[in-house]
């Protein structure tokens, strides 16, 4: 890539003299704003006595937080306070993108549906959900809904299964024993689809012989866990929440426990993000030629086959840049959990931490690159799906 | 704070409780410290702003809140009825407070530290609004000192001589204010605890004025 004509024609345009000379001063310039800035902090941190460094991600915290994925409390360091706050925005933004994109679709699909009242109800839920402000939602999840909750005392409980009140979600846990059994028989499983493709692939390319991959490929991700469970003797037990009553006090413990913060972040972004793809979505399907779909209905696919196997693979391509952009802005708008107490990388720890610690550059550099990084991944991931996907001309 | 209908009478008994706090606060960790020295479990439910987290706890998200005592007393009036609250009698921790002034006026922070040493001075001897005019005929050297009736206390101050006077005239002294403004007859409601005299079992004990 770097040695094609183009760039080395870019190249000698630049090294000539009247390029250079305002090149140069713009990285002098550059070097002397940053270095302005940084000399300007230091002088006024030392006359206010506060210390810099990052040794105090080593220290304990002090401080607990309610909801964590991982082992954590006060006794613990700033460090996996941070840790904690990335998972949860990681979790915040997996079941944000998870939910947004299904949503999206499905509303995407039905803006352009023949069925008036589909039509316009989607309509509704677009034009809704993306013109209020992000953080209205949020509030309106979080201190409208589920504050009107009811206490522990008095929860809704669903089929047996899910528990409704003030606190939070409540379902129960499933506590495995020598779980590991489990693991090897996905990863076994995984493997052996690969090697399956890599045949089905062989013999369809040679021989014109289509193997149902998918099909297969589920029931072995079903099959050899099970097997070798049943023989690594795995066992499994369901730890339902119990009502405990501490004097006037009442709590639900055990079982998994989703809180309001994390579930108004969830709905809020997933709805929101969800009116915007469904428009990229729209967008996608409606670039795609109408000749397709009528090419398709004259070789005597239905309306959903031709939606699913010619008209949306070919929409991908126009859908998935945007819909890049807006599961990176789903990703930094869950740092609006700090408005709501969520723990997350801003709350935790661009909040309370810096407050506890003062170390508010440290702090607010490391998160910042944290986002950088995270943004750039999913862009990574995202533009290589596209490169995937895309047309390949002759 | 707890609700009454929690039927609970002391911190100790507080296990697998939600706790609202605010976030980045001394109150956080002294909470910690609290809930693990006593081997009690809790959850926090941390939010940036005092208000955000009276309410939580108002609408039943969590079972109790805590801050500082004056906090709990002046918080609880922002509660939909403050008569189902009450504040339990352990203190979990020492958060001295007082008048906090600009760090470079000198003057000014030493105005406002012997406005307070005054008020406390006046109490112990006894110099209320009421009798202060009074007393200007007194014969006690230290009541004279006081208002300025002997020697020169306003002249280190920037101040004229009538300072100290006219605070126990217009305000009264740290007892009247106290009662007067978060006193149990009050809405805050909060007793005099440790703010009373060192003479009446409290830690207030202020310098001489000479």
């Amino acid at each position: 890539m770097f040695l094609n004509s183009e760039f080395k024609t870019s190249l000698k345009k630049n090294l000539q003299l009247s390029n250079l000379i305002p090149q140069v001063l713009l990285i002098l310039f550059f070097i002397f704003v940053v270095y302005f800035f940084a000399n300007n902090a230091q002088i006024n941190m030392k006359a206010r006595n506060m210390s810099s460094g990052f040794d105090f991600l080593n220290t304990n915290s002090g401080f607990d937080i309610q909801f964590s994925l991982i082992d954590y409390d006060g006794s613990s360091s700033y460090g996996r306070a941070y840790l904690v706050g990335l998972l949860n925005t990681l979790l915040v933004a997996f079941f944000g993108i998870f939910f947004a994109t299904i949503l999206g679709f499905i509303i995407g699909v039905s803006r352009l549906s023949s069925n008036w009242i589909i039509n316009r109800l989607s309509l509704i839920y677009v034009e809704l959900f993306r013109n209020l402000p992000l953080i209205l939602q949020i509030f309106f999840w979080y201190f409208t809904v589920l504050r009107s909750l009811p206490s522990t005392e008095k929860s809704l409980i669903i089929f047996n299964f899910l528990i409704i009140n003030l606190q939070g979600f409540y379902i129960p846990k499933f506590v495995f024993t020598n779980s590991h059994y489990i693991f090897y028989g996905i990863t076994f499983a995984i493997l052996t689809i690969f090697l399956i493709k890599y045949y089905a692939n062989k013999m369809f390319y040679e021989h014109a012989k289509v193997i149902p991959v998918f099909k297969i490929s589920l029931i072995l991700i079903i099959i050899f866990p099970l097997v070798f469970s049943l023989i690594g003797g795995v066992g499994v037990k369901i730890e339902y929440p119990k009502l405990v009553k501490n004097f006037g006090i009442f709590n639900y413990l055990g079982g998994v426990k989703l809180i309001p913060e994390f579930l108004a972040l969830v709905f809020s972004l997933s709805l929101y993000t969800s009116a915007f793809i469904a428009e990229n979505v729209r967008a996608g399907i409606l670039a795609v030629s109408k000749g397709q779909k009528e090419a398709s209905k004259s070789l005597g696919f239905n309306n959903s086959q031709s939606l699913n196997l010619i008209v949306i693979p070919q929409a991908l391509r126009v859908i998935i840049p945007p819909t890049t952009n807006q599961y990176l802005n789903l990703t930094k708008n869950s740092s609006l959990a700090a408005a709501i107490g969520y723990p997350d990388l801003t709350g935790a720890f661009a909040g309370t931490a810096l407050s506890q610690t003062g170390k508010a550059i440290e702090i607010i550099f490391i998160v910042m690159m944290t986002y950088l990084t995270i943004s750039l991944l999913i862009s990574l991931i995202l533009n290589w799906y596209n490169k995937k996907i895309a047309l390949v001309e002759r | 704070m707890v609700r009454k209908a929690a039927n609970i009478n002391s911190a100790k008994k507080l296990n697998n409780v939600k706790v609202c706090v605010e976030t980045g606060t001394t109150t956080e960790l002294n909470l910690r410290d609290y809930f693990k020295a006593n081997k009690l479990k809790y959850e926090p439910v941390a939010f940036t702003k005092s208000d955000e987290a009276v309410a939580a706890y108002d609408s039943g998200r969590c079972d109790v809140y805590t801050t500082d005592k004056s906090g709990l007393a002046a918080n609880r009036t922002k509660t939909k009825n403050p008569a189902d609250h009450i504040i339990l009698p352990e203190t979990i921790s020492k958060e001295p407070l007082g008048p906090v002034v600009r760090g470079n006026d000198e003057n000014w922070a030493n105005i406002t530290r012997w406005t307070l040493n005054v008020m406390i001075e006046a109490e112990e001897l006894g110099i209320t609004k009421a009798n202060v005019d009074s007393l200007k005929s007194t014969d006690n050297p230290a009541i004279k000192r006081l208002l300025g009736l002997e020697g020169e206390t306003g002249k280190n101050l920037s101040l004229n001589n009538e300072w100290s006077y006219n605070i126990i005239k217009q305000v009264g002294n740290y007892g009247e204010s106290y009662e007067a403004n978060v006193g149990p007859k009050t809405p805050v409601g909060l007793g005099r605890g440790l703010n009373q005299l060192w003479t009446k079992g409290g830690i207030l004990y202020a310098p001489p004025v000479r």
